[in-house]
C-alpha cells in the first residue's frame, strides 16, 4: 500500500519537450512501472516524444489518455498557468517541480483549487515515489527501498538523505512525498499526516520540516489529536540567522516566528522524537519504530 | 530585495500615499542645499540603510534649523550605524534623507504582506505604532488588527474601513477619516503591482494639520517576481549587501556568509542548513550557508571554491553532497580541479553520496590530493572530521 501514486498512476508531463521535461520523464519512466502517458507542449501537439504522444493542451492529454496525475516541469513565468490548466482539467494530482514561482501567482493558485477536484504537491520540490512502483519527480529512484515508512519532507538532498538513513537502519519506505520549500504549497505537512495515518501500507513516519512559518507547529497540534503510529522529525535551519532567506523561498526566521526551537518544542510536545542532527533520523527512527 | 526608505516612499507616492516632503543627499553641503528647500524650521536627518532600528542607533535626528541639519548631517554621513539588525560592525552611511519636520497627533502601525497561513495578502494595523510590532503580537496580539483580501474579490472598502475605525481614526475628525481608505488601499495596489513581500510603515501618524501620513517606509520584493520588475531591480544597492554574496549571486550560488570557521559546500538548501547545524551541535562554527543548486558543473563547483575560502576565518572545508539529479563524480572533478587552481592551504572533509559516488571517490583517491582532500563516508563522521580538524587548526 501506498499513498497518492501507485503502479496504476497514470501520469502526463506539462513541459514535457523541454530539457528538464525530457531528462526527467526518461528517469521516471526507466523506474520501475511508472507510467508516463504522454505530455503537454503548446505547439507541439500531434508528434511524438519519448515515444510518448504530446498534446498541446492538457485537456486533450486528459482527453485521450485518461491520465490521472501530472508532473510539472514549466519555467517559473508560466508555472502559475499550467497548475491552473491542470486543476481546470480536472487531474487529480498535480504535482509542481518549478522552483522560483512569484508568490502571488501561488495565491491565485491557492484560491483555484479551494473545492477543485486536484490536490497539488510542491511547487519547489522534488516530487512523490513509491518505492517499487511509481516515481514522479526528480528524486534519485535508486535510493529507495519499498517498506512502511512514510517520509514528507520540505527539503530535496534532505529527504533523500532521510531515505539513505532509514535504508541503513533497514527500513523501506511507502511513499516518499516532497511538499516543497515555497512560503504556499498545495500539499501540507497536515494533508499528508492524514494520508499515512490512513494508509494502512504505512507504519511509521518521518516529517522533515525547516525553519519559516508554522506548518511544523500547525501539524504537531493535528498529530495530537489524529496520528497513533510512530514517528520521528527533523527541523534544519537552527542555525540560520534571522531575517535571511536560505535558499528556499519560504525558509526565513521573521522576528519571533518560524524558528526552529518553536517547532522543534512543538513536536515534541506532541509526541515526536525529534533528531538532534540530520545525522541521526535514522536512528530515531530505530528508536520508536520496532516492527 | 530591499530597498531604501526614500525609494520605497516615491514608490507608495506614485499610489496616493501621503508622505512626507523631503530630499537625499549624499554629502553634508547638499544635505544644507535640500534641507533650504523645505518649509518650516524643523526638519529630519534620517540615515539611508536597509537595516531596521535605526532611530534608537542614532542614524535619525530632529533638527532644529541649519545649525542642527549640518551638525546632524555631518555626524550621519559615513557613520557605522549599528543597529540591532546589522550586527555589531553596522552598515555604513552613504546617503541620508532629509525631510520636514511633522506635528505629529498619534502614531500608528500599517503592514500588508503574504500570509502563509491562509495563503492570501493580509492588512494588519495597530495602534501602537513606532513599537516593534512582534513585542505587540506577543504581549497583546488584540491590539493587532487584521483583514484579509480574498484574491477574486480584492481588497474591499468595508475593509479598509473596519481598520480605520478600529483604529480609531474617527477621533481625529472627518477629514483623517476620508483619508482612510485611499491610504490603506494605496498601499494594498502598491503591494501587489509592485511585486512586494512585505510593505510596512511604521509609523504611520496623524498630523496636527489632519494628515494621514506615512513617516516611515520598509519595503521589500519577492525575488521570485524580480523578473517582471526591471525598474524595481535598477533600485539594488550592492553597497548595502555582502561583497561574497553579491559575487556569489553573480554565480548563481545561493550563498549566506556566517561568522564561523567552516566553510561548508552543499547540494540542496535543507542540506545545507542541516550541515550548519550539525557542525554547531558538534562544536564546530560554520562559516557560510551554500547551496551549490541541482545543476552543479565544475565551473560552480570552482566558483564556489574561490567564494568560501576568500574569507580568511575559514580554516577548513566540509563538502557534503548527496547526489540526485547532481552526480557526484562531476562534483569531485570540480573540486579536485579547483583544488589545483585555487592552491588551497587548508583540508576539505569530503562526503559524497548517491548518483556515482563510487566513481566519484576513484576520482579523490586518484588525484593524489590525499593529504588534503579527506574523503569521509556519511554524513555524522565527516561532520566530526570537519569539526576536529578545524578545531586544530585553532
Amino acid at each position: 500500500m501506498s499513498v497518492l501514486v501507485n503502479k496504476d498512476t497514470k501520469i502526463i508531463v506539462q513541459g514535457f519537450t523541454g530539457a528538464q521535461g525530457t531528462l526527467h520523464a526518461k528517469n521516471c519512466l526507466a523506474y520501475e512501472g511508472t507510467q508516463i502517458a504522454g505530455g503537454v507542449t503548446p505547439g507541439k501537439g500531434g508528434s511524438l516524444h519519448l515515444d510518448k504522444p504530446v498534446f498541446n493542451t492538457v485537456r486533450d492529454a486528459v482527453y485521450n489518455t485518461g491520465a490521472d496525475c501530472s508532473l510539472i516541469f514549466v519555467p517559473p513565468p508560466f508555472a502559475a498557468d499550467a497548475i491552473l490548466e491542470a486543476i481546470e482539467s480536472e487531474i487529480r494530482l498535480v504535482i509542481c517541480i518549478t522552483e522560483g514561482i512569484p508568490v502571488n501567482d501561488m495565491i491565485a493558485v491557492a484560491a483555484a483549487l479551494k473545492g477543485s477536484k486536484s490536490r497539488l504537491v510542491g511547487p519547489n520540490c522534488p516530487g512523490v515515489i513509491t518505492p517499487g512502483q511509481c516515481k514522479v519527480g526528480i528524486m534519485p529512484g535508486h535510493i529507495h527501498r519499498a517498506g512502511k515508512v512514510g517520509v514528507v519532507s520540505r527539503s530535496g538532498t534532505l529527504t533523500y538523505e532521510t531515505v539513505a538513513q532509514l535504508n541503513a537502519n533497514g527500513f523501506g519506505q511507502s511513499t516518499c512525498i516532497g511538499i516543497g520549500g515555497d512560503p504556499i504549497n498545495g500539499t501540507n505537512f497536515i494533508d499528508c499526516l492524514r494520508m499515512f495515518q490512513d494508509d494502512p501500507g504505512t507504519e511509521a513516519i518521518a516529517m522533515i520540516g525547516e525553519i519559516g512559518g508554522n506548518a511544523e507547529e500547525e501539524a504537531a497540534e493535528f498529530i495530537k489529536e489524529y496520528v497513533k503510529k510512530p514517528m520521528v522529525s527533523y527541523i534544519t535551519g537552527q542555525t540560520a540567522p534571522p531575517g535571511r532567506r536560505m535558499g528556499h523561498a519560504g525558509a526565513i526566521v521573521s522576528g519571533s516566528g518560524g524558528s526552529a526551537e518553536s517547532k522543534i518544542s512543538a513536536l515534541t510536545k506532541a509526541g515526536v522524537l525529534v533528531a538532534q542532527t540530520a545525522a541521526e533520523i535514522g536512528n530515531c527512527m530505530s528508536e520508536v519504530y520496532k516492527p | 530585495m530591499k530597498i531604501h526608505e526614500y525609494q520605497a516612499k516615491a514608490i507608495i507616492a506614485k499610489y496616493g500615499v501621503n508622505v512626507p516632503k523631503g530630499h537625499v543627499a549624499k554629502t553634508v553641503e547638499d544635505a544644507l542645499t535640500q534641507a533650504a528647500k523645505l518649509e518650516g524650521e524643523v526638519k529630519v536627518v534620517k540615515a539611508q540603510i536597509h537595516a531596521g532600528g535605526r532611530g534608537k542607533g542614532g542614524g535619525v535626528k530632529v533638527s532644529k534649523g541649519t545649525e542642527a541639519v549640518k551638525a546632524n548631517a555631518t555626524a550621519i554621513l559615513g557613520m557605522q550605524l549599528v543597529t540591532h539588525q546589522t550586527g555589531p560592525e553596522g552598515q555604513k552611511v552613504r546617503t541620508v534623507l532629509v525631510e520636514e519636520g511633522m506635528d505629529i497627533k498619534t502614531e500608528l502601525y500599517f503592514s500588508v504582506l503574504v500570509d502563509r497561513a491562509s495563503k492570501q495578502v493580509v492588512l494588519l494595523a495597530s495602534t501602537e505604532g513606532g513599537m516593534d510590532i512582534e513585542e505587540v503580537a506577543a504581549h497583546t496580539p488584540e491590539k493587532i488588527l487584521k483583514e484579509y483580501v480574498n484574491p477574486v474579490i480584492g481588497l474591499r472598502p468595508y475593509q479598509t474601513s473596519r481598520l480605520a475605525f478600529g483604529l480609531g481614526l474617527d477621533k481625529f475628525g472627518p477629514k483623517v477619516l476620508r483619508q482612510a481608505h485611499g491610504f490603506f488601499s494605496g498601499l494594498y495596489n502598491a503591494f501587489m503591482a509592485e511585486g512586494c513581500d512585505l510593505l510596512e510603515i511604521n509609523p504611520m501618524i496623524v498630523t496636527g494639520d489632519e494628515r494621514l501620513l506615512a513617516l516611515d517606509c520598509k519595503m521589500s520584493f519577492d525575488s521570485n517576481a524580480l523578473y517582471r520588475h526591471p525598474e524595481t531591480l535598477a533600485l539594488r544597492d550592492l553597497d548595502e549587501e555582502d561583497p561574497a554574496e553579491v559575487e556569489a549571486s553573480n554565480h548563481d550560488l545561493n550563498f549566506i556568509k556566517l561568522d564561523g570557521k567552516i566553510g561548508c559546500m552543499v547540494n540542496g538548501a535543507g542540506l545545507a542548513m542541516a550541515s550548519m547545524d550539525i557542525l554547531a551541535t558538534y562544536g564546530g562554527s560554520p562559516a557560510n550557508f551554500l547551496d551549490v543548486g541541482g545543476t552543479a558543473d565544475e565551473n560552480r563547483v570552482e566558483n564556489a571554491f574561490r567564494i568560501i575560502t576568500q574569507d580568511p576565518n575559514v580554516n577548513c572545508i566540509l563538502i557534503n553532497i548527496f547526489g540526485g539529479i547532481v552526480r557526484c563524480d562531476i562534483i569531485a572533478n570540480g573540486v579536485v580541479q579547483a583544488f589545483k587552481k585555487v592552491s588551497l592551504k587548508i583540508p576539505v572533509v569530503v562526503r559524497l553520496e548517491g548518483t556515482n559516488a563510487e566513481l566519484a571517490h576513484e576520482i579523490i583517491t586518484q588525484s593524489g590530493l590525499g593529504n588534503k582532500l579527506i574523503m569521509v563516508d556519511g554524513f555524522g563522521p565527516a561532520a566530526r572530521k570537519a569539526v576536529e580538524l578545524s578545531t586544530h587548526q585553532g
